[in-house]
């Protein structure tokens, strides 16, 4: 088999110059061919679903299908998903909201509601699953899938059956996705940005080699702007300058992630599809509505965040051993300050005791836009906030802590809080994305 | 400057001084160690600005003069020189240079002036006391595995000495603690410490300081205000900022009442202990003790590795308890008792545990149990 039609599964052999777009499906008439020659062998995947966030609102609100649409926080908030009908205006994700007001004044601009998307990427994610246990989910909407050694089980090869669970998310979920077909992670990778939206590309063995040489560096998991910079100045812009370094020299030059530029270059990427990644860090943060220079209205903003932390900590089992503020200021200048605890924590009250001081002495008058903290150095929960010596309060704290969370448990969210979240007054704070982060 | 000395003797000032720097400094002149030449003699002095070294050692001199050079590459340089060289060190004409020549190597080094070099000036510092080099290695020994890392209670990120009563007799006492455990060793008061203040100690200092003690058989001269300490031994001078902050009274966490003792020899609970904690999680590092008549049963588990048991004899009469505690810090206490026997005393299994030398009252350690 050498194509596969995308619509009624059917696989045929394919001439080998064959991937040439017009080409219809012998068994159903359809377009939505692929034809590869190593199709029948590749067995990692990348999945995206196009516009997440977008089109789940999309699918709700049917008037809306052919407006541009975006799902964003408030006027200061960023853009967290733009339809494709709103790219066409030149908004992306990540963009700030008043840029992508500007861009498209009409655009229709809906209030993230988080649990939703959580419970609609955990059916897909189940649907993954069902096609292999070798799931490794990146974010909400977005996973590697290693089907290796599923044929037999699916009675068809993996670009088969990645074909069948795209339909099936668009049936059941009425969502459509991108798939990303190839022999390892960065390479499946970078195929399911290269058809999106409801794409199905396929890097083999044979082609990915030459199709990378002129890809620009950035293409790299892990190359930011400053590392893009930085390379830029080196004279390394494409892949086929990174290959013609020796691994060492890019090592030695750039650190730990030369050893990656190397690899990827040339098309290799050893690492597995795993399953259960762990998470490295749990954060939480916020924009203002308007920038925040006093640093009590500040130290108002980090209590529910910690909260929110302190809460996702206690429901993964896990503790962190070091805190990182985060904090923007109105030139968008990020800064970052980061805290060892003395013991791993997963109370709220111990995150805002080591990260209020941080934060007081950043709050010089400079006004802020955004702040965050995250627990990092994770750690199972068992080894939480173990009894101190010096500090028997800790105990204490941990217990109001618990009291809290059972009343809120049973009664709601806001049934209680402590006062420091009240102070100053002030209207609710905007909803706050809440992150796990596999890096 | 001109000077010429053996490379062994060169190397062994560099090595006492080095380690003061730091290895990534952003302030050019912090990464260099002033040279000294004066009076037959070479002076070097490195500093992080909070910890300052001192080291002089007679030379051949020939011309007086004091430059700095980046401290590193020349501890790097004289470590590499073949050994029983004599090393020539010179400045050249504008001063900008310093010149090491020894057999046919020759390196030249780029070097700060002397002038801005950080002086640490002449400090008041009116309490004096002397500590045998003994006393001194007892005293850092026996505390500082407990001395903290944590940053928000940097207060506890040194050695706490201070002179206090102990049934009427005037110690000098040393204690470290991070909350988990604590380490308090005491010794008489030496002449001259009756009124210090109470000190903190940075990690760093007693590291430097336990480093050179070792090489000394001579008597430590201390001298100390409340904001710095200086120790001065043979042709060395150590002086460091002392951490600004209030130790916590720690009295208040040393049980007086624990009253099921357990006594058992030490090496045989240590082995035990290191060898359950080989199945204990990486991060908790837990084993669960089983105290009854006649003996500790000791135990790890992990859903990963699985488990681990052993049985250690003691001498122990009451009820049973079972108590949880992190291997590595049984082990860190376990590691300064000398003599056979151990006491832990304990009040039950979720407080605060003793644990003392029965041959020898001046150390005293306090463990805080785990949830196991």
């Amino acid at each position: 088999m050498s194509a596969l039609c995308r619509d009624c599964l059917a696989t045929f052999a394919a001439p080998p110059e064959s991937g040439a777009p017009g080409r219809r499906c012998p068994a159903c008439g359809g377009a939505r061919v692929i034809a590869h020659p190593e199709l029948a062998e590749l067995s990692i995947a990348h999945i995206d679903c196009d516009a997440f966030y977008a089109n789940v609102e999309k699918r709700e609100r049917p008037e809306l299908r052919d407006r541009p649409v975006i799902v964003g926080g408030g006027r200061r908030g960023v853009v967290a998903a733009a339809c494709y009908v709103a790219r066409l205006y030149g908004i992306h994700s990540a963009m700030p909201m008043f840029k992508a007001l500007k861009a498209c004044p009409d655009v229709v601009v809906i209030r993230p509601d988080m649990a939703k998307y959580q419970r609609i990427g955990q059916r897909i994610r189940e649907m993954m699953r069902a096609a292999t246990p070798l799931v490794e989910p990146l974010s909400i909407d977005e996973a590697f899938l290693d089907l290796t050694g599923t044929e037999a089980l699916h009675g068809g090869p993996p670009a088969r059956t990645l074909a069948r669970l795209i339909l099936r998310v668009e049936d059941e979920l009425g969502l459509t996705a991108s798939i990303g077909l190839s022999y390892n992670k960065f390479l499946a990778k970078v195929a399911s940005e290269l058809d999106k939206p409801r794409g199905f590309a396929v890097l083999g063995r044979a082609d990915a080699p030459k199709f990378l040489e002129d890809q620009p560096v950035r293409i790299i998991w892990g190359v930011g702007k400053a590392l893009e910079r930085n390379l830029t100045r080196d004279g390394l812009r494409t892949l086929s300058d990174l290959r013609a370094r020796e691994e060492a020299d890019l090592v030695a030059r750039y650190g730990a992630i030369g050893r990656r530029l190397s690899r990827f270059a040339r098309g290799q990427d050893e690492r597995r599809v795993e399953p259960d990644a762990p998470v490295k860090s749990i954060s939480a943060e916020t924009t203002f509505d308007e920038d925040i220079a006093a640093p009590e209205a500040l130290l108002a903003r980090l209590w529910p965040l910690c909260e929110k932390v302190a809460g996702r900590l206690k429901r993964a089992g896990l503790a962190g051993a070091s805190i990182t503020l985060k904090l923007k200021t109105s030139e968008f200048r990020l800064l970052t300050r980061a805290r060892r605890l003395g013991a791993p924590t997963r109370l709220a009250e111990v995150l805002y005791r080591a990260a209020a001081p941080l934060l007081e002495r950043e709050a010089d008058g400079r006004r802020f836009r955004l702040i965050g903290i995250g627990a990092g150095d994770l750690t199972e929960g068992a080894c939480a906030d173990p009894p101190d010596l010096l500090n028997p309060e800790r105990q204490h704290a941990a217990r109001v802590e618990e009291a809290i969370d059972a009343v809120r448990a049973k009664l709601g969210e806001g049934a209680i809080a402590k006062g420091r979240s009240l102070e100053p007054l002030r209207k609710p704070a905007p909803a706050g994305g809440t992150k796990p982060r596999s890096q | 400057m001109k000077l010429t000395i053996e490379r062994a003797a060169l190397l062994k000032t560099l090595a006492h001084v080095q380690s003061a720097v730091e290895r990534r400094n952003t302030i050019p002149i912090l990464s260099n160690v002033l040279i000294d030449v004066s009076d037959g003699n070479l002076a070097l002095t490195a500093t992080d600005m909070d910890l300052t070294i001192v080291d002089a050692v007679p030379v051949e001199m020939t011309e007086p003069g004091a430059t700095t050079a980046p401290v590193h590459t020349l501890y790097d340089i004289v470590r590499k020189l073949p050994e029983g060289a004599q090393v020539e060190i010179s400045t050249g004409g504008d001063g900008a240079q310093i010149t090491i020549k020894a057999g046919r190597s020759v390196f030249t080094l780029a070097t700060l002036p002397k002038e801005d070099f950080p002086s640490a000036g002449a400090a008041d510092l009116p309490h004096t006391f002397t500590l045998q080099p003994g006393e001194l290695r007892n005293l850092i020994d026996r505390t500082r595995f407990a001395i903290s890392t944590e940053e928000t209670r940097y207060y506890l990120n040194g050695i706490y000495l201070h002179a206090a009563k102990t049934d009427d007799l005037d110690v000098l006492r040393a204690v470290a603690t991070d909350g988990h455990r604590l380490a308090r060793f005491e010794m008489p008061l030496p002449d001259g410490a009756s009124d210090m203040p109470g000190v903190i100690v940075p990690r760093k200092t007693v590291g430097e300081l336990r480093k050179l003690v070792d090489e000394t058989d001579q008597p430590v001269d201390v001298a100390l205000s409340d904001t710095k300490i200086r120790f001065s031994f043979d042709s060395t001078v150590l002086s460091s900022k002392l951490i600004d902050g209030t130790f916590p009274d720690y009295q208040r966490v040393i049980p007086v009442g624990n009253d099921k003792i357990v006594k058992v020899n030490c090496r045989d609970f240590a082995d035990a202990v290191d060898r359950v904690s080989t199945i204990s999680s990486e991060k908790s590092r837990a084993v669960k003790l089983v105290i009854e008549d006649g003996s500790i049963r000791l135990s790890a588990t992990s859903p990963e590795n699985g488990t681990a048991t052993e049985d250690v004899p003691i001498s122990y009469a009451g009820p049973q308890i079972e108590i949880g505690f992190n291997s590595s810090y049984l082990l860190d206490i376990a590691r300064q008792i000398e003599g056979e026997s151990a006491e832990i005393s304990l009040a039950d299994s979720a407080s605060p545990t003793v644990v003392r030398d029965l041959s020898d009252s001046s150390a005293l350690y306090v463990l805080m149990p785990m949830r196991v």
